[in-house]
């Protein structure tokens, strides 16, 4: 079995970690680096940084934040928002990140899966989509923070980027991201069983109840959290230990020195 | 006097991070991309995230693919880190099949994409894995993996992994989704890493440590 892996999300607006209520309302909460390094410490398996602006007012990113970051976190970091070019990329990854997460460029020009596929490799190629619950147990992809609509199905789309050479798919939920009210289960359980690589389900953590229940019925290689870290409802050894004692293999952490 | 490392950039992947841990660690660290700068290198790190073939390429318009196996002879110590531990083979086999520096006989290869059970594998191979005895803890023992424990945890991203001729150059071994991978090669001088100890946190710094102090 693969060991399911806890991500961090920091959505980063400016120098500040923010975080709304599916995705809009944004409150500030501090520095991202201080952020990224306590959960670290804490056991941690990964950092997600989503520059929450770029993609709209189509400027500056996080580089600097990320750099900074790889000074005393030495776990992988994910880069998104904003990445429009093959040039954004390779700039994102010598700052020293090991993944990027494209969401609007792809859905603009979807051979730019492909082309950052070929040269990075589809490891360090995560496909980032918003989806919106429609009826009849569809889902529609949306971009801009789930402000515009594509017309696009998730789960055909999700197949296309694979087929395009994703490595990955970050699946947020739209309806349920920022409200901890639990995981849109149904989103992720159809995606996660169609798709060859993993799936990391995002939006809508309240509680430890709501992991267990996704893991169990769901089954995706990994969650995204923000909410419940960084309003303090949870920290990264309780979710560990209640994973491990729901018999969900994950890693075991050693004391930073 | 701190310990020098040459980090060779050959125009992928992520230096920056290797970099830092090798700083955290004590190292001096100077980015190479010159045949004659690796020539003189002291230790030499291979990093690397990508494709084989991209690799091999950017190696090759940079000159460097001699003087890294020239380095490798020396009897100096190199460290391959991933696609850098990949490219020390002779053939890759990622998107055609493409020659390596041949410094360790052996191939790369795709991860098979079911198991032994039949079973679906994803892939790329994405995430933390315990590390295990290939032969036996006595492999361990003056090497990279001096300080770690059988079962600690690194970090895995690839797609691709590697089989050396000589089966005893594997020291250590993971197991994903039931299938056995090599995690760890060592051969007098030369070490590779299939994941990432850059990014396998405090593991990650007692195999860098125990590299330079070797």
């Amino acid at each position: 079995m693969r060991n399911f892996r806890l991500i961090a999300r920091l959505d980063v607006k400016g120098r500040n970690v923010v975080k709304g209520i599916q995705l809009e309302g944004l409150r500030k909460m501090g520095n991202p680096n201080e952020y990224a390094k306590k959960y670290y410490r804490d056991g941690i398996d990964e950092i997600l940084y989503m520059d929450i602006v770029a993609s709209l007012y189509e400027r500056g990113n996080l580089l600097d934040i990320v750099r900074e970051t790889t000074r005393d976190v030495f776990i992988p970091i994910t880069v998104g928002g904003g990445l429009r070019t093959l040039d954004d990329v390779t700039a994102t990854l010598r700052a020293g990140a090991d993944k990027i997460a494209i969401n609007t460029a792809a859905i603009k020009r979807p051979q730019i899966i492909r082309e950052i596929s070929e040269a990075f490799g589809a490891q360090c190629v995560v496909l980032s989509i918003e989806a919106k619950r429609e009826a009849g147990g569809r889902w529609s992809v949306y971009y801009d923070n789930g402000r515009e609509k594509t017309g696009m199905d998730v789960l055909e789309w999700a197949q296309q980027g694979c087929s395009l050479g994703a490595g990955e798919i970050l699946l947020t939920s739209v309806d349920q991201e920022g409200t901890a009210q639990g995981f849109d289960q149904e989103l992720v359980r159809t995606v996660a069983a169609a798709v060859s690589v993993p799936v990391i389900a995002c939006g809508g953590m309240g509680n430890l109840g709501h992991l267990d229940e996704l893991v169990r019925r769901a089954r995706p290689d990994a969650v995204a959290m923000a909410h419940v870290l960084h309003y303090g409802k949870l920290t990264v050894p309780d979710i560990r230990a209640s994973l491990r004692s729901g018999n969900v293999p994950v890693r075991s952490v050693p004391p930073c020195p | 006097m701190s310990i020098e490392i040459s980090l060779v950039d050959y125009g992928l992947g992520n230096l920056l991070s290797v970099r830092r841990m090798l700083e955290y660690c004590g190292a001096r660290v100077c980015v190479v991309c010159r045949p004659e700068e690796v020539m003189a290198a002291e230790r030499l790190v291979l990093p690397g995230v990508g494709a084989f073939a991209a690799g091999m390429r950017g190696l090759a318009q940079r000159g460097m693919v001699d003087a890294v196996r020239e380095f490798s002879r020396s009897g100096r110590h190199l460290l391959g880190i991933c696609l850098g531990m990949q490219l020390l083979m002779g053939v890759g086999e990622e998107n055609g099949t493409h020659d390596g520096l041949a410094v360790l006989p052996g191939r790369v290869t795709a991860i098979p994409s079911v198991n032994p059970e039949g079973n679906c594998v994803k892939i790329p191979h994405i995430g933390w894995n315990a590390l295990e005895y290939a032969r036996d803890e006595a492999a361990w023992r003056g090497g990279i993996l001096q300080n770690v424990r059988c079962g600690d945890f690194v970090y895995f991203v690839h797609s691709f992994h590697v089989v050396p001729d000589d089966g005893e150059k594997c020291v250590a071994t993971v197991h994903y989704e039931n299938i056995k991978l090599a995690a760890v090669v060592e051969s007098d001088n030369i070490h590779g890493c299939q994941f990432h100890p850059e990014k396998s946190g405090p593991i990650g710094l007692r195999i860098i440590d125990a590299f330079l102090k070797l």
